[in-house]
């Protein structure tokens, strides 16, 4: 994607605007005093959701996530939202698509298995173009896997995991504080995409407690879905339009459109026409390749003179830092290249990274589904300068065996 | 003068949607939704209060053709979609439509779980014995010994009687009637809109193309037929001899109470809520 | 005091050692040091093995986990076997004597204590165990203020329970202050 294809998401944005102060925003102000608390990871999710304005939830427990519906069912009834634990995984994805097409600034939050089930409505919410969030705490699979312990093994399927193609955004913090900055953002960025967003946590930030100052509300930025103007006979819920968002009305509100998971029109009518399925397909695409530059935050941590980088992502990261920290206390360049938006994943900031740096170490708690990005990326393949360290026994990375990898390969 | 019939059901129909639909001649779903029009327009609603959802199958397709809020969701989950919607704003009537694959097989356990909540939602179940869009395979509907392209041996499994399922799961309303039976249809899709919490009807239809052929059923008209002389009132069975209601589909409102609503109590609920303030 | 300072609450799950390390890592908040708090357990809510990681740092703190224990709290004899390897040269060893009845290896700083009997005995249950055991860790390793555990203690558990946790605290106190070697 070249930077003249980008458009400044600024100005394609006309509906951004700070929480107003209602009585329910004043109400968690005071419940949680903005105050330095400790705060789990998964406590940071619910309260970064209902301070982005997260008015409804359906949801199925599962370890590790389970504390997410239990503050938001606690939460949320006495905001005037709705809480729902549904009979499944499938249905709760469903009532929050359904509740979004209403009008809800809906959620969910789920683990490995829960996820599996999701995806083909992750799927319904791209194609139909419905903003939603799902929260996956990952946990160890295969299948029912650990359910309380940690793995990254759901990276790829954040991206791939519903079939057909299309454009996915997934957000992956590293820290109790970005848990709660994401969620608010996977909100925002999904009301201003028209678009499923999923934030991954790992088990071990979703049950992690640290110190956290939740910012003073008037400092949230929160993005509401833009409503249609036009009159209800000229409305099209899917026109392809450069500039994002296209309105989405709610059901209710006189524009009586139609929503379908088939193959649509610009009227969300069911096509078979070669060129409106072409054009579907393209504005999905569109929507996330146009915007890269609002999509993919990056965090870059001693890298200026870095000669062997670390690649790393939500909890590894942080075993990573601590690598190049102690590296640098022995005189090391050593770098930290973290990804705060894994999909769509950060080429550029990547291949400046292969440019710059000797080595790239890739730490993962799977069997390689980031570094599987970085070797896309690698030109030359018989000149690989990637490193694997891949641990998938529910332990954590420690910084020591990154630091030893680096030791090795200066 | 009253409105001519037809001129009603062309009101409420898409004028921007590419005609024609997707059914095929002699297929029970054109007259359903002609009884489901004709029960909304004596009922003075506005249309941008209705949302009409629907799964996956060919009475699924019906909601692109009306002119409501329509939502053509995913196979079996019409639903929990629904449930959200409601959830979100009570205020809308949210009638589902969906067929005996989607609402009894894929679907069974939004079914069972939203009739135990009596979730105020209206769920018109068009009952063809088949999977007429996949090209006729066994249905949980599909009676015991009659073919379908993967039972071609006949088929071994009992058929699911979906309106006892609904009931026993904690439906407020749960009614049967035929395609053939126009007015009761009618009738039925009215009160089950009227109805303040989770309403089932089972329409039995007809199939000629698929499950017609597939069983020796005749055409749409034999299969018509054999709806208005297989089929008895709720109301004759008791007056009737039991060979004589043996075998016969049992029309009518088969059950009917009131209990608190979902929305209603998750309406209190969130007073209680607010009422309890700040803490947990 | 050396930062970051690294502890391990372990035991079997229903011996509140996650609730114990919430309690440390909200007293340490309470003093403005930065915390993580980590926890392994397994499916079970009674029995089985269950640890709490506190680490408490005057800077940021990346690696969440403890590694190295500047001080190790083992409940029973599993978690005193597996861990004791990972306390650090100089560190702290408090086991519960009740359950633990050997120590593999010879530490200079252990303290053994019978938490659970004592707990019986003064308290009259069981439960408050935790609560006595980390007032008792608190006041031999010095790591937070009395009066933030205090806090955190009153921040932390039901209220109905706060008086019976604050005796247990004050208990756990006594015991340190009198421990004999």
């Amino acid at each position: 994607m070249s930077n003249s294809e980008t458009i400044n998401p600024n100005t394609t944005m006309n509906n951004e605007s700070k929480t107003s102060s209602t009585t329910k925003v004043e109400e968690l102000q005071n419940l949680k005093g903005r105050k330095t608390v400790l705060m789990q990871g998964n406590e940071a999710v619910a309260y970064g959701a209902l301070d982005a304005g997260c008015n409804f939830f359906a949801g199925y427990p599962i370890t590790p996530s389970t504390e997410i519906a239990e503050i938001l069912a606690a939460e949320l009834p006495k905001r005037g939202g709705v809480f729902i634990q549904m009979e499944d995984e499938l249905g709760s994805i469903c009532a929050v698509i359904g509740a979004s097409l209403a009008g809800a600034k809906a959620l969910t939050a789920t683990s490995g298995p829960g996820f599996s089930l999701m995806q083909e409505g992750i799927g319904f919410a791209r194609s139909a173009e419905t903003p939603c969030v799902v929260v996956d705490v990952q946990r160890v699979g295969p299948s029912t896997g650990m359910p309380t312990s940690c793995a990254q093994g759901d990276i790829q399927q954040s991206r791939w995991g519903t079939h057909g193609d299309s454009p996915a955004i997934v957000l992956y913090p590293d820290s109790v504080k970005e848990s709660y900055e994401l969620t608010i953002r996977a909100i925002n960025l999904s009301e201003k995409y028209r678009t499923c967003v999923i934030l991954l946590l790992d088990e071990v930030l979703g049950h992690m407690r640290e110190a956290v100052r939740l910012p003073d509300l008037s400092n949230v930025r929160v993005i509401s879905r833009v409503k249609p103007t036009v009159p209800p006979h000229w409305y099209k819920h899917y026109e392809n339009n450069e500039k994002y968002p296209i309105p989405l009305a709610s059901f209710g509100e006189g524009y009586r459109f139609h929503v379908t998971g088939l193959t649509h029109d610009s009227l969300g009518f069911p096509t078979n026409k070669p060129n409106e399925a072409a054009e579907m397909m393209a504005r999905l695409k569109k929507k996330i390749t146009y915007n890269i530059r609002d999509l993919v935050q990056i965090e870059s941590f001693q890298m200026d003179d870095a000669k062997i980088a670390v690649f790393a992502a939500g909890i590894t990261a942080r075993s990573a830092k601590a690598a190049v920290v102690m590296a640098r206390k022995e005189g090391i360049p050593a770098g930290l290249l973290r990804p705060l938006t894994i999909w769509p994943f950060p080429d550029d900031a990547v291949r400046k990274m292969l440019r710059d740096v000797d080595i790239v170490i890739v730490p993962e708690l799977n069997q390689g589904q980031l570094i599987r990005e970085i070797e896309r990326l690698v030109k030359d393949r018989s000149d690989s300068k990637l490193i694997k360290i891949q641990r998938v026994d529910s332990k954590l990375i420690p910084p020591q065996d990154i630091l030893q990898k680096i030791k090795e390969v200066i | 003068m009253p409105a001519i019939p037809q001129k009603i059901i062309h009101e409420y129909l898409r004028h921007d949607k590419k005609f024609p639909h997707v059914w095929c001649a002699g297929c029970s779903n054109g007259i359903v939704l002609g009884s489901i029009i004709r029960a909304i327009a004596g009922m003075n609603l506005d249309r941008n209060d209705i949302v009409m959802v629907s799964g996956i199958g060919c009475s699924s397709r019906m909601p692109v053709y009306v002119d409501f809020n329509t939502l053509h969701t995913l196979h079996g989950r019409a639903i929990a979609f629904a449930t959200g919607v409601k959830l979100h704003k009570p205020h809308l009537k949210v009638i589902v439509v969906t067929g005996d694959g989607d609402c009894a097989a894929i679907g069974g356990n939004h079914l069972i779980h939203a009739a135990r909540r009596n979730i105020d939602l209206t769920v018109i179940m068009l009952n063809n014995n088949i999977y007429g869009m996949t090209g006729g395979q066994v249905s949980p509907t599909t009676p015991h010994e009659a073919y379908a392209t993967t039972a071609p041996y006949g088929n071994i499994e009992p058929d699911f009687d979906v309106c006892k399922l609904a009931m026993g799961a904690g439906a407020t309303y749960v009614a049967r009637t035929t395609a053939f039976h126009t007015q009761e249809t009618q009738n039925m899709v009215k009160e089950a809109i009227e109805h303040p919490g989770f309403a089932l009807i089972e329409v039995i239809c007809a199939c000629p193309v698929i499950y017609g052929r597939l069983n020796k059923k005749g055409g749409a008209p034999e299969m018509m037929k054999e709806m208005r002389d297989n089929s008895i009132p709720l109301a004759a069975v008791d007056k009737l001899p039991p060979e004589k209601v043996q075998g016969k589909i049992i029309r009518g409102v088969l059950h009917k109470d009131i209990r608190p609503e979902y929305c209603a109590q998750y309406a209190e609920l969130m007073k209680k809520a607010q009422a309890q303030g700040g803490s947990k | 005091m050396k930062y970051p300072y690294e502890i391990r609450l372990s035991g079997s799950g229903g011996q509140g050692l996650i609730l114990a390390g919430i309690i440390l890592a909200r007293a340490a908040v309470l003093e403005n040091h930065h915390v993580t708090q980590t926890q392994s357990y397994g499916p079970e809510s009674r029995g089985g093995y269950s640890y709490a990681d506190v680490i408490i740092s005057n800077e940021d703190i990346y690696f969440p986990e403890a590694v190295s224990f500047d001080c190790l709290l083992a409940l029973n004899q599993e978690s005193c076997d597996k861990y004791l390897f990972d306390l650090r040269e100089n560190g702290i060893l408090i086991v519960d004597t009740t359950f633990v009845k050997n120590i593999a290896l010879v530490v200079e700083n252990t303290y053994e204590v019978p938490f659970t009997e004592i707990a019986i005995e003064k308290l009259g249950s069981p439960i408050p165990t935790n609560i006595m055991a980390l007032a008792f860790l608190v006041q031999v390793t010095g790591i937070v203020k009395l009066a933030s555990l205090q806090q955190a203690i009153e921040e932390s558990v039901k209220p109905a329970f706060i008086d019976l946790n604050l005796r247990a605290m004050k208990l756990g106190i006594d015991l340190a202050k009198n421990y004999e070697k």
